[in-house]
């Protein structure tokens, strides 16, 4: 017979854990062991006894957090099983950000997906997400409400190239997440035969670094120098999204604030940012992708981490398929699960 | 329509006036006739279609959508027409509406042929002639048809709630801009013209003869003032300045002149230039001059100005019947004139203006118009004396009118816009209660998603003891910090749900009182307690006020009491009529 679900995972303070296994995934607090889908700060943070995650999670937090981050690290190859205690784990690409992962836990014939924060848009500085069918299907739900539909990332960046053709004494200073965005909006640039240098704050430094050193080309990326920065007419510019409106975006000529984030498709969160130019770019799925995904999994068990769950939990529930709201807490500290009452506090991770 | 919409996208986001004026500017460059002279129409508010209601959008909406998510979805969004724009579902994947399939199919957007795209042109112009009940099925069409963007721009533009911070001056003066023309040449042709403008683009081009003004009464832009700071009064001395009454109506300007055939044409415009002409047929009658004058727009009933709550049950209605005029009698205090006859008084001294604008008052002998009196002052401490009590210096029964001073340089040009170091306007204080929140409502636009309009009561005698009774609603007044707290304090004070709006902790012991500042009073059965307050917005969040020291409804019929002093010629039938 099938175990159920919930011998399997269930919800603990520190997160999501299986007793099977005895592991905890993305713990929000210090644990034995640590699974980690992905590298953003609040999925992966530093202080547990031993991490097991991808090659490139494993070093991005190694970039954020210095090497002693855990007591000791595993490399989890993608696609590849592991015996962990009685159950049997692995990775496969979620298509977020570089090295991130779903998930996949077997025992006693059930399996459930961890999916983490996945999308299913093209992304060229990650591998592809990858269905896997399963019983119980985990999802984020950070993009869940049928406002919610990503457009093509393309028209975005180029909404970005006409501002720099039509304002060419004005800079523009590009909000982003350090990780993923960031590098996801240069790799888009490029695609679109930008080829003149791409500025970067120094707090995006390093992780682009990274990106490049795992062959992803990105260009030209000088960091800003303090005393070019007024030099900067017509020049785009990337920084963590608490950066485009403080005193160190102002000192750039006439500055264009432009911000890369799924929450630009609604205009109040925009204008609440002092937005002037949104970018509709996210690395979550849109309501459109995580029905979709739901469906493809053909899960007959829907969890909902974190994000708009109702309505995603109102979706399922009218199609059949079973599925509860976990009102999990500390997912969305980083990166665009920010809540908007959250906005002034908090808006990027500054690493 | 695509590229009339990323137009309002942009601008709706850029808060630069020169900004603004390059993209607008960019607009009119590269888009064709008569595509760019609609986009100037619908900026400029001179569309004339009717307007689609609300309640026909939501229904198309409300055919296509989960009703359930479409609820969450509003309240997240917090926008009506955003929210059907963005939750508008492309032809041929209507999600909702789609059994589930076995085995997970692909059901991706925009298999069908892509659906035509309709330029600003054709809805307009389709607008214009279309029977009502063929809107809903037209309309739904093109939403199908655009794109998020698109969807957004058409809603705003079919509803008539078009606000992107672009005014008629802004869009007019980057049409000037297109060629060697100044914004004032624009405006003066401005009422002979229509939509879509192409002699207009032609001559700004320097491709065609300027159009002619068929308009002998033509608008000009009104100057205006300048809110008076503390520090302004270090800075002037009061013997180079000349003050007035600020009065509580509303600013026209008359414009009397005679077409080629010698008839008189008079006409009444708002301070953006719209013109009001047809609302105020009586003033029309009175305007038996040339040249043109600014002034304000009130209520006079045997004499005396009656208040702003008045004015607006004139302003409120749409059909201007006798008795409508006879009711509420228009009346225009004038303080300027910018042309007699033809010849432009508008760079002269202000009071050399103003003495000839007594000349044409004196010769009108219209009790319909009359001046606004000047305020005799020989120190800003004798000014300060006037505005606060205006009946004493020689306002009488009208000084419930008066909202505070104008202060104008005795030199002053008249110049457009609001140039610095002419004119001020120095409001008197407005009126403040402190008030006991009781409910908070999710904003809308630039707040939405924020707990950010905060219904408020005061204290009054109920069957059980005090209770609190709501007096009010403000959504502005705070900074954006204090909303930040104001939103907290909602959420982790909340005792009921009602949709978007929730219910806080309120009674002696516990609440949070607000100082409450407003404009004025009117009696309103459409409130509990009996009252409505004008302009109310939060003055002071006093984190330190006991709920239980918050003021009595007492206070508020006292203030509405000194209020109520207006003259009403039928008030005995209102009430008869009110009774039955």
């Amino acid at each position: 017979m099938a175990l159920r679900s919930t011998d399997i995972l269930t919800q603990t303070p520190q997160g999501l854990y299986c007793p099977l296994g005895d592991f905890h995934i993305d713990p929000v607090r210090p644990v034995q062991r640590a699974l980690i889908t992905h590298g953003h700060s609040d999925h992966a943070r530093a202080g547990h006894r031993s991490v097991l995650a991808t090659r490139e999670t494993l070093r991005i937090m190694g970039v954020r957090y210095g090497e002693g981050f855990a007591g000791s690290t595993q490399e989890a190859p993608l696609r590849e099983s592991l015996r962990i205690g009685d159950a049997t784990v692995r990775f496969t690409p979620a298509g977020h950000v570089l090295g991130s992962a779903q998930i996949v836990i077997e025992a006693g014939g059930t399996r459930v997906v961890v999916s983490g924060d996945y999308k299913r848009a093209e992304d060229p500085t990650c591998l592809a997400y990858e269905v896997v069918p399963c019983d119980v299907f985990i999802t984020e739900a950070t993009f869940g409400l049928p406002v919610f539909r990503h457009p093509d990332t393309r028209a975005e960046v180029r909404k970005l190239l006409d501002s720099v053709a039509l304002f060419p004494e004005r800079a523009h200073i590009v909000g982003a997440y350090a990780l993923g965005k960031a590098q996801r909006v240069m790799a888009l640039l490029r695609e679109e035969g930008y080829d003149r240098p791409i500025y970067l704050h120094g707090a995006m430094e390093r992780l682009t670094e990274l990106y490049k050193s795992e062959g992803i080309p990105l260009g030209e990326t000088p960091k800003v120098a303090a005393s070019e920065r007024a030099k900067l007419a017509g020049a785009i510019v990337i920084c963590p999204p608490s950066s485009i409106q403080d005193l160190w975006s102002r000192r750039f000529p006439d500055p264009v604030t432009c911000f890369a984030s799924g929450w630009m498709r609604v205009r109040a969160r925009a204008r609440q940012k002092g937005v002037e130019l949104p970018l509709v770019i996210s690395d979550h799925s849109d309501w459109d992708d995580l029905c979709r995904t739901i469906r493809e999994t053909g899960a007959g068990e829907v969890w909902v981490t974190h994000g708009q769950e109702d309505a995603l939990v109102h979706w399922c529930t009218a199609r059949g398929i079973r599925a509860r709201p976990l009102h999990m807490l500390g997912y969305g500290d980083e990166g665009e699960a920010e809540e908007p009452q959250a906005a002034t506090a908090e808006a990027g991770d500054g690493a | 329509m695509n590229r009339f919409a990323a137009l309002l996208d942009r601008l709706a986001y850029e808060p630069r006036r020169n900004a603004k004026l390059r993209l607008l500017t960019d607009y009119f460059r590269h888009t064709a006739d008569p595509e760019r002279g609609y986009a100037l129409a619908a900026m400029t508010g001179a569309l004339t279609f009717k307007e689609a209601k609300p309640g026909l959008i939501r229904g198309l909406v409300e055919e296509r959508t989960d009703p359930e998510l479409f609820r969450m979805s509003y309240h997240y969004v917090g926008d009506l027409a955003e929210t059907v724009a963005l939750i508008w579902p492309a032809p041929g994947h209507q999600e909702a509406a789609i059994p589930f399939p076995q085995g997970g199919g692909d059901i991706g957007p925009g298999h069908n042929n892509p659906p035509h795209v309709p330029s600003l042109t054709e809805v307009v112009e389709t607008l214009a002639t279309m029977s009502k009940s063929d809107l809903p099925a037209k309309v739904a069409g093109w939403l199908d048809a655009l794109d998020e963007t698109g969807r957004w721009a058409l809603l705003k533009l079919i509803t008539r709630e078009l606000r992107v911070g672009v005014s008629a001056r802004l869009a007019k003066t980057a049409v000037a801009q297109l060629g060697q023309v100044e914004p004032d040449e624009v405006e003066l042709i401005w009422h002979g013209l229509e939509a879509p403008y192409q002699d207009l683009f032609a001559w700004v081009e320097g491709r065609g003869d300027r159009p002619e003004t068929s308009n002998p009464a033509p608008f000009h832009p009104p100057m205006l003032a300048h809110p008076l700071e503390d520090e302004d009064f270090g800075k002037h001395a009061a013997a180079d300045f000349m003050a007035e009454w600020k009065w509580d109506g509303i600013r026209l300007q008359a414009a009397a002149g005679r077409d080629g055939d010698g008839r008189s044409v008079r006409r009444i415009y708002s301070r953006t230039g719209e013109d009001v002409s047809r609302a105020f047929p009586d003033l029309l009658e009175a305007l038996a001059f040339e040249g043109s004058i600014d002034g304000e727009l009130l209520i006079v009933r045997e004499g005396r100005v009656q208040s702003f709550n008045v004015l607006q049950q004139r302003l409120n209605r749409k059909a201007v019947t006798p008795k409508l005029i006879a009711e509420f009698p228009a009346h225009l205090r004038v303080y300027d004139i910018l042309f007699e006859g033809t010849e432009d008084l508008r760079a002269l001294p202000f009071a050399e203006r103003r003495r000839r604008l007594e000349a044409l008052v004196a010769r009108l002998a219209d009790p319909r118009i009359d001046l606004s009196p000047l305020v005799p002052f020989a120190s800003w401490e004798e000014l300060a004396a006037a505005r606060a009590d205006p009946a004493a210096v020689g306002a009488g029964p009208d000084a419930e009118a008066i909202e505070g001073c104008m202060i104008k340089r005795a030199d002053s040009p008249y110049l457009p816009g609001r140039p610095k170091g002419y004119w001020y306007k120095w409001k008197r204080d407005p009126y403040l209660v402190d008030a006991v929140m009781m409910y908070g409502q999710r904003g809308h636009g630039k707040r939405s998603s924020f707990y950010s309009d905060y219904t408020f009561g005061v204290w009054r005698d109920g069957p059980d003891g005090e209770e609190l009774v709501p007096v009010g609603k403000a959504y502005h007044g705070f900074t954006d910090e204090e909303l930040v707290k104001l939103d907290r304090y909602v959420r982790n004070h909340t005792v009921n749900r009602f949709g978007p709006v929730r219910e806080v902790e309120y009674g002696k012991e516990k609440g949070l009182v607000l100082e409450v500042a407003f404009e004025g009073l009117q009696r309103s059965t459409r409130h509990k307690s009996g009252v409505a307050m004008r302009f109310p917005r939060i003055n002071r969040i006093r984190w330190d006020k006991p709920a239980a020291e918050a003021d009595r409804i007492e206070t508020l019929e006292k203030m509405l009491e000194r209020g109520e002093k207006e003259v009403h010629p039928l008030k005995d039938r209102q009430t008869e009529r009110s009774k039955a």
